[in-house]
């Protein structure tokens, strides 16, 4: 037992407080860095249109499932959960304004982003992770092209303009989902409940929420290439890039959504 | 298992007598540590045109750091790399993509993309950087590298459907659709069978002879040395320990040298 312990100690020594907040600071500017070159290799030509959009079809066509479920629960639920305590004020007539605020003003972007976290920036991290320790992005690289420009640039764009429209989607399926449920019980008719769901509705609500969206797809696409991209330790290290994809993601997403929120509500 | 075809022997006369010699690689001083670990201890290596050098050494001995560092994927802690007349540690990013058109990599792993048939393997280089092919010069030239390398049946297969040995080629065959001056092998016959291993030393001579290609092939597979090497290096500790024909090097009575030898069954 004793052994044992001595063994595990020697494999994984611990870092003194003052290397953790260097490997920390190491990290960030490490991620400015590649921010950086993002931002100068994706206005440089060559332009990998066709990669793209193959990227855009694989992130938003193949999210289209996932989205339409997720979308369409949250509407129906949301509009059950609310129901009781606006019908003890007689308020039940407000559903479709209370739905499509908190639909189009949180609910999608938070809904959308969460799930693009999940499918699409694990998926990034893994690929591009498995590509680096198989030395595929070595290969590109000797062979005169821009592994950058190819892999890490197509798939941050795919994911920042794809995000905006599976965000609408999603929204439009949640009002439909919405609008069933109160259809069922409140027998209002769908020109009446369409009117009544944006009749609160305001240009800054839809504008924030596409905002939103694109910072959120900026973010994911950031991070998953990121990690993927300096993935080192084989496959044990493409498992932690997929994973620390998803984690961190939703992690930057939670404090960017408290952030616009402010920022908006200031500005409404 | 024998063999009998020493490349040495083979050697082009000039470069066989010190005449008209063209240096396409030169290495000189060169350092390279990971941390503690000292992997390159001072190399100095000549690569001259027309001939095939051979790497030796054990595994962790530096040599697929080695080339990493002449193609550019590596930077040196000290020491200079000239490849081709350009000095690879000073060269920007841009400049260095060009220099890598005139080098050939194959890789250890093949390292083929997963997510592209053959076909699309081999034109991902090529439309690239000749971005003014049409489509029938593009289909030409992957069909004429297939077919150099044997395997035109494969241009629709996908990496993961082929064997060890057919990747290795199909690797080979996308460094030479850009026609390089220097070709650069990473145990190109390593976790093969021995008689895929001499299709693939003789497709590296093929190779040498049909682009005619300088090249640099990084090994522990003796066979392999004495089939395609004009020259032998062998690193030691770090080191070029000795170099010359494939029998100078091995009648060197070095430890290190002599003990490489009397572990690989070509004894």
């Amino acid at each position: 037992m004793q052994n044992n312990q001595n063994t595990i100690q020697a494999k994984a020594p611990q870092k003194s407080i003052t290397e953790r907040i260097s490997t920390f600071f190491t990290g960030l500017y490490d991620i400015y860095k590649f921010i950086l070159r993002f931002s100068r290799e994706a206005f440089t030509p060559p332009y990998e249109f066709k990669e793209f959009i193959r990227q855009c079809f694989n992130m938003g066509y193949r999210s289209l499932g996932i989205i339409s479920l997720t979308g369409f629960i949250t509407g129906i639920v949301f509009t059950k959960q609310s129901r009781p305590s606006l019908a003890d004020f007689g308020a039940t007539s407000w559903l479709p304004s209370l739905v499509s605020l908190a639909l189009i003003r949180a609910l999608a972007p938070l809904i959308t982003a969460l799930i693009a976290a999940g499918k699409i920036g694990s998926n990034i991290g893994a690929e591009l992770g498995s590509m680096n320790v198989t030395e595929q992005i070595d290969a590109m690289e000797v062979s005169g092209t821009n592994p950058f420009n190819f892999l890490v640039v197509t798939r941050v764009l795919a994911v920042t303009l794809t995000l905006p429209i599976l965000m609408m989607y999603a929204s439009f399926v949640g009002l439909m989902g919405s609008y069933l449920n109160i259809n069922q019980n409140e027998l209002t008719s769908f020109t009446s409940y369409i009117h009544d769901a944006f009749a609160r509705i305001t240009f800054l609500d839809i504008f924030a929420s596409l905002f939103k969206s694109l910072v959120y797809g900026f973010t994911i696409g950031i991070t998953g290439c990121f990690l993927g991209y300096k993935t080192t330790q084989g496959t044990v290290g493409v498992g932690k890039a997929a994973n620390s994809s998803v984690v961190i993601s939703m992690f930057l997403i939670f404090i960017e959504e408290i952030i616009i929120v402010q920022v908006v509500n200031a500005m409404r | 298992m024998p063999c009998d075809e020493d490349k040495s022997r083979m050697m082009p006369e000039a470069i066989l007598h010190n005449e008209a010699k063209e240096s396409v690689i030169s290495i000189k001083s060169l350092y390279k540590s990971f941390g503690e670990n000292k992997v390159l201890n001072g190399v100095n290596l000549e690569l001259y045109k027309g001939e095939n050098v051979v790497v030796l050494g054990r595994s962790g001995s530096g040599k697929s750091v080695l080339i990493k560092i002449i193609a550019g994927l590596l930077k040196p802690d000290e020491g200079n790399v000239t490849v081709l007349g350009e000095r690879v540690d000073l060269l920007s990013l841009r400049e260095l993509q060009e220099l890598r058109l005139r080098i050939g990599f194959s890789f250890q792993s093949s390292a083929l993309y997963d997510g592209m048939s053959v076909r699309e393997n081999l034109e991902f280089p090529l439309v690239r950087n000749q971005r003014k092919l049409n489509r029938k010069q593009v289909n030409d030239a992957v069909e004429q590298v297939l077919h150099d390398v044997g395997l035109s049946q494969t241009i629709n297969q996908m990496p993961s459907e082929l064997s060890g040995g057919q990747k290795k080629r199909i690797g080979i065959a996308r460094t030479l659709i850009l026609k390089p001056e220097i070709m650069l092998y990473d145990e190109p016959t390593g976790g093969i069978d021995p008689i895929t291993c001499v299709d693939i030393n003789h497709l590296i001579n093929k190779v040498q002879q049909q682009y005619n290609t300088s090249s640099i092939i990084i090994t522990h597979d003796l066979t392999c040395a004495k089939m395609t090497g004009n020259r032998v290096a062998i690193l030691v500790d770090g080191k070029i320990a000795k170099e010359g024909s494939f029998d100078d090097v091995f009648e060197s009575q070095e430890p290190g040298i002599k003990a490489f030898y009397n572990y690989n069954f070509i004894k």
